[in-house]
Order: C-alpha cells, then structure tokens, then sequence
C-alpha cells in the first residue's frame, strides 16, 4: 500500500488546491479527446469521439444528452471504469493527473479522496445485504479511518442529507428505506470522503418528482457547503438548466455544443440543443405545444460519416452528410455544426 | 426468539412430523406389497415349523388387519423400537447407532472436500473468465458425470494397489487411522457434488458480479479482494448454503455406493445389505433416517436463509 491510505494524510490534504505544483491553475477535471472504443469483431466501433469537458472547482456542469448518447460511460471513465475490453484514447485529467495512465494505487486515490460517484438507482447502487452503516463507513473504512470514528462521521453525514434517526439507520437494510431516502444515503456515502469532484449520473430519473426536487436540493446544499465541483449527468435538460453553471449537450459519442446555462436557453446554437428545448413540455399557458424530434437516437457506431445528427436535422445540407464538424470554440460557448455561424436558428 | 420466527418454527416442524408420518407409512407398506408370504420371507425360504410360523405371525402382527398392523409398528417406531433386524437377529437401532459414526465421519470429511474444492474452483472460474474458467468447467462437467463406483474402482486402482498409499478397505480406528481410511471413499464421494457446487458457486458469483452495487464499491476505491468477499462471495452464499445443506442429505444416500465398494461398515453399506436380503425392519428405519435428514437439513438452510439475505422474512414480513 503505497496510497494515501491513512486518515492523517487524507485529512492533512488540502480540500481546495486550485493550483499545480507549478503554480498554475489546473482545472478539477479536464477531459481532452477522449475517444472509446469497444472491441467487436475486427472493426474497434467507438462510443465517444473526442470528447472535451472540463469542470472547474465548485462549479457545477450538465452532460445532457438522450440515452444511449455516451454521457454515463464518458462520466464512469472519470473513476477509471472502462466498458470491459474498451480502449480509451484522449485525456481524462482529475487535478491535473490523467486518470486513464494511472496505475492501480493511483487509481484507488482518485476513488477515495477526489471523486466519488452516485449513480442512477439507489436500490441497485446498495448492497442489499449489507446494513446501512456498512455501506456508508466502507469508503471511510479502507482510507484507513478507525471504525468508531467513521460511523460517527456517518451519522453526521445522515443528519446533513435530512434522514430522520441517524444512528438507527445506521443498523437498517436498505430495504427498509424509500428510493429517494435511499438516495439520500448514497449521497451522503459519496460525500463521506469530501470529494473535490461528484459525479452524479442521472441521481434522480429513478425518483418520483417530488423526492426528485428534494434530492436534488441536498445535493445543490451539499455541494455548496463543500465546495465540491459537480458533473451532473441527465437527459432532462429543464432540471440541468435549474442546477448547472455550464451544459454540454452530447449526442451519438460527441459533444455537439458547450454553453454557459443562461445563454443556452437564450440562443441555443446547435440544431440539435434547439429541438431538445423544443421538444421539453413548458407550464407556461402560451407556451407553443412541445415538438418531438423526428427519427430516433443513433449511436455512434451506427452513425454515418458526416454530422451524426444530420438525418433528423431539420437544416441538414448535403455537406452534413459527409462532413464530420468539428467543435468550435466562440468565448464561453463551443458547438459542432456546419451551420452554426449562418444564423439558422435565429 | 420473536414470534413469526416461532410461527414459522412451529409450522416447520409440524410439516415435518406430516412429512415422516407419510413416509413411515410408505415405507411399512412397502414389506407387504413386496410378493410372497411374509413369513417364509423372513425365514428366507428355509421350511418352517407350524411354532416357529406362530412365533413369527405373533411377534409381526401378521394376524392382524393392515391398518393395525400399521399403528402397532408405528407405536413401537415413536417409543424408539424399529424392531429386530432379521440378518443380524440384532436391535435395529442399536445396530444402525454402532454404525452410524462411521458414516457420518465419512459424510463430514467429504463435505469438508466438497466445499473447500467446489467453492475454490467457483471463485476461481468466476473471476478468471477465459481459459481457467474453460478449464475448470471441464473438469467440473466431467467430475459431475463420473459415478462414484467408477471413481472408487479408479482411486483404488491407483492410489491404493498402485502406489500403496491408502488402505484398500475398511474404515479403521481412531481419528488418524479413519482419515487414512476413509480418504479415498471421501474423494469418491465429494467428486460429483464438488462439481456440483462449483458450477452453483460460479452462477451465483457472475449472478452478483454483474451488479451495480458491486461497481459502486469498485468506483469508492474499495480494494478487489475486498469487493470480491463483502459484495460478490457474500451476497452468491443464498443459493451456495442451500446447495450444501441438500448436498449432506443426499450424501448419505450416497455412501451406500461408495461405502460398499470400499467394505466400510457404515449405514450406507448397512442399506445395500439390508434391502438385498430383503431386512426391513432395517430398511424402514434407515429410510425413515434419510428422509429425516432431508428435511433437518432442509429446516437448518431455511432458517439460515434470512441471516444472509435480510430481506427475507421468516413466517411473514417483520414491518
């Protein structure tokens, strides 16, 4: 055991370093060209191409995108968790470090002290087997923190994330807890090693709505309180526009658009941003009546050679067919379409 | 003890008395439907004189209605008397409690092969997808499909004839002795089942492998060893325990095979015996035994079960 395994170092670690050991700044997380491939037959097929995101400190940031589109697989690559077999190309920098060059040790700091996950399903995410208590001390426990002392820090974290009990919770199964009680808990394990970086993919899809708001606001408090930068993964762009500071809207494998929340709304620049708005029911009484989008989701590998989008896309020219764009930076925003700059969706 | 568990218990152990009641009953029939006149059955076609006859229709009830004779026997069965066994002109249950050491020795040696070799080979195919797994599903398939009369004669052949290593029968003499003794009867028997609990500890491992949970400890930075014992072994023990706890039943159906082939003197051996020289004051209380042992053993996983998974409840939901 050569890693920060022991609760004095993890403690002595400073939360918010926003600097390198050269002193520049270095982003929380960097992803640079991440490319994915799956092995299949003689042909690797890719399901992320070039993929670029980066979150700052205590910033929060939307990967939005239909399912299938490679948000989640793009978010577990930050942890080290490849598709079995998959090969990675790219960057995936967590503090300046790339996560894909990493070593096991390496990889074990990164999974205790600077990022933690939670995922979509709080009853699958659990061990149903195993108490509460456990499930929430177990990343405390191999960072080397003596039993007593995480199991306090446990009940802490329970009473942060508004479980009523805490210390009898501690000796609960997860069944014996509602979905959105158990997420709860997840979050609350996930913050136990004061992340720098969250990673929360898809945290309420499988909630009912009104635990959805309530679990998201835990997670806006929490992070708030921690200074923990956030990727917040979801396929509902209305409840990433509540919540981030910036959204990349992702589509077959690619980012097709980068923009800071506010102006996404305002001016989306993507074709495609702009049917996803379009196809989101609005409350608004004059609001116009949502509009699907024609076709359904590709994914990469089945994707044909130019603009994945092109075949759904009501401004596809000829030369999106043929012409992969690539993703171009203008100030804050970026976006991949051909078209972006001739004001077609003005 | 709270009281759906006592309930439950209750409900268990009445199943039970139902259970061996019925099969008592198949079990006494089974001496009269078996052709020919009882009598000379015992005396096993020697001629018999009209006062050992009159002995004999007295001591089994044989005048009686069939009913009767069936709750005579029965009453004897609950007051702890199977009878006399014919062969060995001997109490049936002092002879069976003579015997029955032997075999359970046996039985828990195997076992002890069987669920260290069926578990280690499970986890190993498990974990090792590709050519171990390969591998070790041959040998599994193959050690499942291999008879135990088969496995006796070839262990015999090589390791006791051939190399001398083991004794070629009997079960010996104290702890040191009986483990030489029985090593090879305990390798014939553990084979099929150790294959067995291999391929069930395999399913149930890359059953708990492929879940979420189990990632979610990987991405907390929980050591593989560690996710492998607390999320993947742990949760794979449901089915495991319920394969071992039928396994020690039905092993000692199995010893009869093996027992025999070895010339250890055990109740598996004893049933052979017994059922070719038709003995059935013997053969009804070593079934009775066996079926006994199924359910026991049946009674004990069931109960174990809520302890590895807790969301099962015993006798009704805890809530």
């Amino acid at each position: 055991m050569f890693d920060k395994t022991t609760a004095g170092d993890t403690e002595a670690r400073p939360a918010t370093s926003g600097t390198d050991t050269a002193g520049r700044d270095v982003p929380l997380l960097d992803i640079a060209g991440l490319t994915l491939r799956l092995p299949d037959h003689a042909a690797a097929r890719p399901i992320l191409d070039g993929v670029d995101l980066r979150v700052d400190r205590g910033e929060t940031v939307g990967l939005v995108g239909e399912s299938g589109s490679g948000k989640s697989v793009a978010c577990r690559t930050v942890l080290g968790l490849l598709p079995k077999g998959a090969r990675a190309e790219g960057t995936v920098r967590v503090e300046g470090t790339d996560v894909l060059a990493m070593g096991a040790a390496g990889l074990r700091d990164v999974r205790r002290n600077k990022v933690a996950m939670v995922f979509q399903d709080p009853r699958a995410s659990v061990n149903p087997m195993r108490r509460v208590g456990d499930f929430l001390t177990e990343g405390l426990r191999v960072r080397g923190v003596p039993k007593e002392q995480a199991l306090a820090r446990a009940q802490e974290l329970l009473t942060e994330v508004g479980i009523r009990d805490p210390h009898g919770a501690l000796r609960r199964f997860p069944h014996q807890f509602s979905g959105g009680m158990l997420q709860r808990v997840v979050i609350a394990a996930a913050l136990s090693g004061d992340p720098a970086l969250l990673l929360a993919d898809e945290p309420t899809t499988a909630l009912d709505v009104t635990t959805q708001a309530e679990v998201v606001g835990i997670l806006r408090r929490l992070q708030h309180r921690h200074g923990t930068g956030m990727l917040f993964v979801t396929h509902d762009l209305e409840l990433a526009a509540a919540i981030c500071d910036r959204i990349y809207v992702m589509y077959a494998g690619r980012i097709v658009e980068s923009q800071p929340v506010a102006d996404l709304f305002a001016r989306p620049r993507h074709p495609y941003t702009a049917a996803l708005l379009a196809s989101t029911p609005r409350l608004e009484a004059d609001a116009a009546a949502p509009q699907p989008i024609p076709g359904r989701p590709v994914s990469l590998a089945e994707a044909p050679p130019g603009c994945a989008f092109a075949a759904r896309c009501a401004f596809a020219i000829e030369r999106c067919r043929s012409e992969a764009p690539a993703l171009v930076s203008d100030g804050p925003a970026a976006v991949a379409c051909l078209r972006a700059d001739e004001g077609i969706l003005q | 003890m709270n009281r759906p568990l006592l309930r439950f218990l209750l409900g268990r152990l009445v199943g039970l008395v139902l259970v061996l009641l019925a099969t008592s009953f198949v079990v006494f029939s089974a001496v009269h439907l078996a052709p020919g006149d009882p009598v000379s059955f015992l005396m096993r076609g020697r001629p018999v004189t009209p006062q050992a006859r009159a002995a004999l229709t007295a001591q089994y009830h044989l005048d009686e209605p069939f009913a009767r004779q069936y709750l005579l026997w029965l009453g004897d069965v609950l007051g702890g008397d199977f009878g006399r066994s014919v062969q060995f002109r001997q109490d049936v249950g002092e002879l069976i409690s003579q015997k029955l050491p032997t075999t359970v020795f046996l039985v828990v040696y195997a076992m002890v092969l069987v669920t260290v070799v069926g578990l280690i080979l499970g986890i190993v195919s498990a974990l090792r997808p590709g050519l171990v797994d390969k591998l070790v599903l041959a040998w599994t398939g193959t050690s499942i499909a291999i008879p135990s009369y088969i496995a006796a004669t070839v262990l015999t052949s090589v390791f006791a004839v051939k190399l001398g290593w083991f004794p070629l029968y009997g079960a010996g003499e104290g702890f040191t002795d009986q483990l030489w003794h029985l090593t090879l009867p305990a390798i014939a028997l553990a084979l099929t089942f150790a294959g067995l609990l291999a391929r069930v500890t395999r399913s149930a491992m890359l059953d708990e492998l492929s879940r979420e949970h189990v990632e979610v400890a990987r991405s907390r930075g929980v050591p593989e060893s560690q996710v492998i014992r607390k999320h993947v072994l742990r949760n794979a023990l449901g089915p495991i325990v319920t394969v071992v706890g039928t396994m020690v039943a039905s092993m000692l159906v199995a010893t009869s095979i093996v027992e025999t082939a070895f010339s250890v003197k055990g109740v598996g051996s004893l049933l052979i015996n017994s059922v070719t020289v038709k003995d059935f004051p013997v053969v009804q209380a070593l079934t009775l035994l066996v079926v006994a042992a199924f359910l026991i053993a049946n009674l004990i996983v069931d109960l174990l079960q809520p302890l590895i998974d807790p969301r099962v409840a015993l006798g009704g939901d805890p809530k």
